[in-house]
């Protein structure tokens, strides 16, 4: 016996939960954790898809860089939500209705699609079996084709990166004015000369 | 009782509809809507995977890996144009983004 789908339901039925919590949650920090939710659900369906380097890859990179830093964000921005959240449900009609209506098209194709197990003319088979023929593990299967045939978009992915990186630095640095800051090429130019001055004190007159 | 392809695809339809959603409802929190679009994206990638494993083709997983990246360069660069933006206005409302409209 296969438990495997109540599992696809449990993490199916969480993810989904937890998007539309992100969607409706009234104050955003809840929202952020809502979304963190969302993810390590959605990592746990790659993994009953058998794409265990995606899914370790969703919660290091999702879960530990881009949700913490919305959740620094929005925590650091002093921001008045509850004003934003001002008519909130004026546009509810209008999303629902093109919400509704997407939701159809995309099921209708999905399921229209994927009739008789055949995408295309090409017949379906689980990873799993795939791989199993080829007895390599998911991580080794990604590299040999990332590092290979793929090298070049994966030196753009690192391009992209080291932009996203000195963009996010530049623009968020900015120098306050009137702060001491320390300045070692000044530091190391004093001289003994410069520095110290001698004088002779007269008696009971002072400086 | 088996999941097949179309689970996976319903899933990844209703985690998209659910972010085009939030943008609609959303529509002056600035956060909530990159939040929306990191939503969209996560959809998109389950589709890959779940094509990807079930035709047993490992292009569909690189790709995912491929949009994923961007994603997160996508997330830091729109996180620091918002703490720029707020810096110099002191709010992220969406209606008052018009300094440049002539």
């Amino acid at each position: 016996m296969d438990f495997s789908f109540v599992f696809f339901y449990l993490f199916a039925a969480v993810l989904l939960g937890s998007a539309f919590m992100v969607v409706a949650a009234r104050n955003p920090v809840h929202a952020v954790l809502f979304l963190i939710l969302a993810f390590v659900n959605a990592a746990a369906l790659f993994l009953l898809l058998s794409a265990e380097f995606l899914a370790m890859i969703l919660i290091v990179v999702y879960v530990g860089a881009v949700a913490v830093l919305f959740l620094f964000v929005v925590m650091m921005l002093d921001v008045d939500f509850a004003e934003l959240k001002q008519g909130f449900l004026q546009y509810l009609p209008i999303g629902a209705l093109i919400g509704v209506l997407f939701l159809i098209e995309l099921i209708a194709v999905a399921s229209i699609v994927v009739t008789g197990g055949k995408i295309a003319g090409a017949p379906l088979v689980v990873n799993a079996v795939a791989q199993g023929a080829r007895n390599v593990s998911n991580v080794k299967a990604i590299g040999d084709a990332l590092y290979t045939t793929y090298v070049y978009y994966f030196e753009g992915a690192g391009l992209i990166l080291l932009v996203a990186m000195i963009g996010a630095i530049v623009l968020t640095l900015h120098r306050r004015e009137g702060v001491k800051r320390q300045s070692a090429a000044e530091q190391n130019a004093r001289t003994k000369l410069a520095a110290v001055e001698l004088r002779k004190v007269p008696f009971r007159q002072g400086v | 009782m088996t999941i097949g392809l179309t689970h996976y695809l319903t899933v990844a339809a209703i985690l998209f509809t659910l972010g085009v959603f939030g943008i609609f409802l959303n529509r002056k929190n600035i956060i909530l809507i990159m939040m929306c679009v990191e939503l969209i994206l996560l959809a998109v990638n389950i589709n890959l995977v779940a094509f990807s494993a079930f035709r047993g083709d490992i292009l569909g997983q690189v790709y995912a890996l491929l949009i994923l990246t961007v994603a997160a360069a996508e997330a830091a660069i729109g996180l620091a144009i918002l703490v720029v933006y707020f810096r110099n206005r002191g709010t992220i409302a969406v209606e008052d983004v018009n300094m440049m409209r002539g």
